[in-house]
Parts: structure tokens; C-alpha cells; sequence
């Protein structure tokens, strides 16, 4: 008989009581029901670990070493060297600038529009799948493909931006450069993002709205609530907390923009973020010195101070939202 | 597949709405019905179908200007209806120089579809155990798992790439395939998945007739779940094949690029042709659009299961 500690667990009952012939089974089911569970995560974690976390924790241990691509010989630790130059670096602090810039610009009227669209979504329609998918469109499209195409949209001459504002008077005789300053990249770059992520948000607000229970609106309507207040004072604070997901989701993602600010650039491989960075990003500026200038230990030190500025953000941002989106009675 | 039926029938349908109102009682019941209830009018029709327009002009607007002449695109007004120089811009993609734009297509089908298959094989695996079985740890392990979901990718990717560099990866497809291969989100929403619709008296009895649990996961679980596979891999496809950042990292300037980064080869240097690049832009969008237009509905659905379970 095995030796094993036997620990009386409930999955391994069926346990045969005696005879030569069954201690194979009686193994076999031992086996099954305690090791097979950790094999089938086995994969996940292995991978996991090895491609996900290892490279995290190892990310530190970058960011406190000389480490360059072009000189392999330099190497040693570099203590908080790489940190410390963090709040002296004029274009880590113009990043940040352009990043938080960018990221007001298309976090807010994003998700204020995808509310309206959800709204919409949310009424008794005809065909109702279509409308829902073709929401959808922004989502699957590369964005590596629609940021070109916004180029084009955005072009100085012959832009259709342009062409448009000219038509009701604005840069008629002086077309705006929209790679000139950071304003107006920034509100290019924020179009790209909103126009991407609109939809997306909106099917999250949808499910959410759909599971408001209906006795919720019934009894709203004793205080006469139109369909506007109704919005904004039973539907919002009701979904408040795919609210609080979608902010936190698009600060992530927001503070990490990287391919629309690489491809808004002439030179898509640039990574500079126009003439004089004005929408150089910090993902972007990662990429630049760590790719471009080959220090990746300064760039693992600056993938560090970004990380940590999104938990700040995400967190500042959740309470931010509890209050505006529940808070007021 | 009853199972399934069942259990979406357990949620109040869309169009089902309170009793129909009557007499004086009408105005009220009018006003407290639920939005879904409410049928749509004109006005949102007509909103809705300008807010449809503006997701799909940019595509549209792609496909003009890469059926067009240089002269065609410096119009204004803007040509919105396509050319017929389609053809002819994309055989300029295909033989522009150092963009292997033929291959990375063939890469991108590569990368994206063996990414799916190990996603949806071993999160579908690791899901399993996490809803049915009982092992020590795994509270703790799963709970692991779903703080990794929060995790911003952008932590990892120096030493990812020195990672990458020790194992003589980087250039290759092994570099973006592997590290792909496994996502958090994918145990999660096949562990939620399989806690609804896999019960558990149908896994208690397949063990008393004697199936292991491999068994139990490949014939009971894995019929069962058919349906958010479907969603998951339509999902993991369409992030892989659109992925840039850490393709671009490992693989430009190799002869190995993925269509995305050979998008970004087009438009880089001095002086970029859009009709060109557009053209590959679009032959590189045009697999997204036939897996929206067949599995929009799929799609649609796992969005939204997603946002109401987490």
C-alpha cells in the first residue's frame, strides 16, 4: 500500500477497501484528484510567471543596473542613479505633460459620449445586434491603420479637418498646422482615442444598464422624472460601478498611449512626437530610450515611475468618480 | 445547449415589458418605464445612425484613398467615391523593399492563430480547474490571478525583451507568440463561465462512473463552454493581430515583421504615400472585418458579459 499522508479528503471517497487489483485504480484516483487539478493551471502559471512576472520583478532589478545595448561592457549597479536623473530629465516631464494632456482630452468626452451612446443603445430597437456591432467598428480596427487614415484627416493642406473648419470660417486663410503645437496634436490624438473607444464603453454601460431592475424606473416616476433626469439620476448612480471599471480601464490604457502619438508622426519610427515633442508620450518615450538611445536600464527605471503614476491615477481617479457619479443626492 | 437557453431565459428579456398601462394610471406608468421598454423614436434613430457613420467613415475613408491616384487624394472637396487604382497601389505594397509585406501578413496569421488556439486550450484548462475542482490553494491562486488582470503591460517590456535576448527569441515569432500564449482575463472568463453552465452533479456523477478529470474537462466542460470559446478566441484574435507595441520592439528591422509593424515600416522615412500605405492598411483590417461581420453578435456578447460579471 502507498505511504502517502492520506488526508481525508472528500473527492478521494471512492476509495476500494481491500484487494491487489483495485491499487492501481485506488492510485489512479488519488493521483486524478490531487495533482491533475495543479496540472491543468500548471500551464498558465508556467507561462505566466516565466513571460509575465518574471519580467516585472526583473524590471527593478534593470532599473538599478547600467545597462545599454550599445555597450555591453558597462555593467554594475547603477544604485538609484537612473531614478534620480528621473526628476531632472526635461523630456521625461514634457512626456508626462503631453500624456496627461492627451489623456483629459479623451478620457472625459469619451466616456460622457459613450453613456449618451449607451442611452441610446438602451431603448426598444429595431435590429438591435446591428447597432450594437456597428459600435463596434472602431474597436476591431487595427489602430495602427485608423491613425493613418486620421493623418490624412489631419493633414495641414488638403486635410478634410481642415477643409471642414474652413467651411465655417476657422483657418480659412491660415490652415492650422496640427502637428505645430501641442493643443492642437493633442486634440488630433485625442479624436483617435475617442473615436476608438466610444463604442467599446458603450456596451459596457449597456449591460450594466440592462441589469437595472425595472421596479427602479417605476418608481422614479412618482417624482416625474424625464428621460434626461432619469439618466442622470437613476441610471448613472445605478451603474456606478462599471463607471469606476471603465475610468480605471481607460487610465491604464490612457497613461500607456503609445501607437496613436508613434503613427501621428511623419515618420512613424521616430518616436520623437513631433518637431519639438509636443506629443511625445511616455510610453513613447520609453520606446526612444530604450530602442533609439539603447539605455534600456534608464528606460526600466522610467517604465517603473510610470507604473506608479497609474496607481496614483487610477486610485485618485476611482474616488474622483464615487463622488461625481453617486455622491450628490 | 438547453443549459445555455435556460440560463439566458432566466434574465428578463429585452423587449418584455411591465402590463400595459390603462386609464388614468397610464401617464404614470409611462413615465417609470424602463428605458429598454421605451421604444426608440426617431430622433434616437437618427442620432444612432449618425454615431454608426462616424464608426465607419475612417474605414470607408481608408478604402478611398487606397483606391485613389496622388492626385485624387489632394482634392477639395474630398473624393469620397473609391477609384479604381486598388490593385495597382497594393502591388506597389507588395514590392516595396524591406517591408515584406506579403510575409507579415502570413506572420500575423501565424502569430495570431496559434495565440488563440494556446489561450483558449490552456486558460480553458486552468478556468476548469479553478470552477470545479477543489485543490488546496487555489482561492489564493485565483485570486492571483485575477490582481494580474490590473497589472499594466508596459511594466514588463524592457526585461521582457533582455528575457527574450537570453533566449535568442527576439527577431523571431517565438518572441510575440509565447508570451501571448496565456491571459489572466482568459482563465477569468472561462472560470466564470464554467461555474454557470457546467454543473456540478454532472462532474460528481462522470466521477462515479469512473471518468478522470482530464475527462471530465475534454467531453463534459468543454462542450459545454462552446459557445465562450467562441467569444474568447474572436476576442484574443483580434488584440493579437492588432498588438504593435512589443511586436515592434522585437521584430523591426527583421525580415520577420507581423503586418502591423510592416504598416508602420510603410509609413516611415522621409516622405509617405498614403494611397500606399492605406492600401496595406486596409488588406491588414480586412481580416478584422469578416470576423466582426460573422461574429459581431459573439463579440458583442462577450463585451458585455465581461462588464457585468467583473
Amino acid at each position: 500500500m502507498p505511504t502517502t499522508r492520506a488526508a481525508p479528503d472528500p473527492a478521494t471517497r471512492p476509495r476500494p477497501t481491500a484487494g491487489r487489483q483495485s491499487t492501481w485504480r485506488d492510485r489512479l484516483h488519488r493521483f486524478d484528484a490531487r495533482y491533475v487539478p495543479y496540472l491543468l493551471i500548471a500551464p498558465f502559471f508556467l507561462l505566466f510567471f516565466v513571460f509575465g512576472l518574471f519580467p516585472m520583478v526583473f524590471n527593478g532589478v534593470v532599473a538599478l543596473r547600467h545597462w545599454r545595448l550599445d555597450q555591453p561592457e558597462l555593467t554594475g549597479w547603477a544604485g538609484t542613479e537612473n531614478f534620480r536623473r528621473l526628476f531632472t530629465d526635461g523630456d521625461f516631464g514634457n512626456a508626462l505633460y503631453n500624456t496627461f494632456g492627451i489623456f483629459l482630452l479623451s478620457t472625459v468626452p469619451q466616456l460622457l459620449l459613450a453613456l449618451v451612446v449607451a442611452s441610446m443603445l438602451n431603448r426598444r430597437l429595431r435590429a438591435q445586434t446591428w447597432w450594437r456591432v456597428s459600435a463596434l467598428l472602431p474597436y476591431i480596427t487595427p489602430i495602427t491603420a485608423s491613425t493613418l487614415v486620421f493623418n490624412v484627416f489631419f493633414a495641414r493642406d488638403h486635410g478634410m479637418a481642415n477643409w471642414a473648419l474652413g467651411l465655417v470660417g476657422i483657418g480659412a486663410e491660415n490652415p492650422i498646422d496640427w502637428r505645430a503645437d501641442k493643443l492642437h496634436s493633442w486634440i488630433a490624438i485625442a479624436t483617435m482615442v475617442n473615436w476608438k473607444w466610444i463604442g467599446y464603453n458603450a456596451l459596457l454601460y449597456l449591460a450594466a444598464m440592462q441589469s437595472i431592475p425595472r421596479d427602479v424606473y417605476e418608481a422614479s416616476a412618482l417624482d416625474g422624472a424625464g428621460p434626461w433626469r432619469q439618466l442622470w439620476r437613476i441610471t448613472v448612480p445605478m451603474i456606478r460601478p462599471v463607471v469606476i471599471f471603465t475610468v480605471v480601464l481607460s487610465t491604464i490604457g490612457g497613461l500607456q498611449l503609445f501607437t496613436e502619438p508613434m503613427l501621428f508622426d511623419l515618420n512613424a519610427q521616430a518616436a520623437t512626437g513631433g518637431a519639438g515633442g509636443e506629443w511625445q508620450t511616455v510610453a513613447q518615450l520609453i520606446y526612444k530610450v530604450g530602442w533609439k538611445d539603447l539605455n534600456l536600464g534608464y528606460a526600466a527605471a522610467m517604465s517603473w515611475a510610470l507604473f506608479l503614476v497609474i496607481l496614483v491615477v487610477a486610485a485618485l481617479n476611482t474616488l474622483l468618480t464615487n463622488r461625481i457619479s453617486g455622491g450628490r443626492k | 445547449m438547453s443549459l445555455l437557453q435556460r440560463r439566458r431565459a432566466a434574465v428578463p428579456a429585452g423587449g418584455q415589458g411591465p402590463a400595459t398601462p390603462s386609464g388614468g394610471r397610464r401617464r404614470a406608468v409611462l413615465l417609470g418605464r424602463a428605458p429598454q421598454d421605451t421604444p426608440a423614436g426617431i430622433g434616437t434613430y437618427l442620432l444612432l445612425s449618425v454615431t454608426a457613420l462616424f464608426a465607419a467613415f475612417p474605414l470607408y475613408w481608408m478604402f478611398v484613398i487606397a483606391t485613389s491616384s496622388d492626385e485624387a487624394t489632394a482634392q477639395l472637396p474630398p473624393v469620397v467615391i473609391p477609384g479604381d487604382r486598388f490593385l495597382a497601389n497594393l502591388d506597389e505594397v507588395f514590392s516595396m523593399q524591406d517591408v515584406y509585406f506579403a510575409a507579415s501578413l502570413v506572420n500575423s496569421v501565424i502569430v495570431a492563430t496559434v495565440v488563440t488556439a494556446s489561450v483558449l486550450f490552456f486558460c480553458s484548462l486552468a478556468g476548469f480547474a479553478f470552477a470545479k475542482l477543489r485543490f488546496r490553494g487555489s482561492r489564493a491562486l485565483m485570486l492571483f490571478v485575477v490582481l494580474t488582470l490590473t497589472v499594466p503591460n508596459q511594466l514588463g517590456v524592457v526585461a521582457l525583451y533582455i528575457v527574450m535576448g537570453k533566449l535568442g527569441w527576439n527577431g523571431t515569432l517565438l518572441a510575440v507568440i509565447v508570451p501571448g500564449m496565456v491571459t489572466a482575463f482568459g482563465v477569468f472568463y472561462m472560470r466564470q463561465f464554467i461555474v454557470n453552465t457546467v454543473p456540478d452533479e454532472l462532474v460528481e456523477s462522470a466521477r462515479i462512473d469512473g471518468a478522470t478529470t482530464m475527462r471530465i474537462y475534454w467531453s463534459i466542460a468543454l462542450p459545454a463552454v462552446r459557445p465562450a470559446l467562441a467569444v474568447l478566441g474572436l476576442l484574443t484574435f483580434v488584440a493579437t493581430w492588432n498588438d504593435f507595441q512589443w511586436p515592434l520592439i522585437t521584430l523591426n528591422g527583421t525580415d520577420y515583421p507581423t503586418s502591423m509593424v510592416a504598416i508602420s515600416d510603410l509609413a516611415s522615412g522621409n516622405y509617405v504615400i498614403y494611397r500606399r500605405v492605406l492600401a496595406g492598411a486596409f488588406v491588414a483590417t480586412v481580416p478584422l472585418l469578416i470576423m466582426l461581420v460573422v461574429g459581431g453578435r459573439q463579440i458583442v456578447r462577450g463585451i458585455m458579459e465581461g462588464a457585468v460579471k467583473s
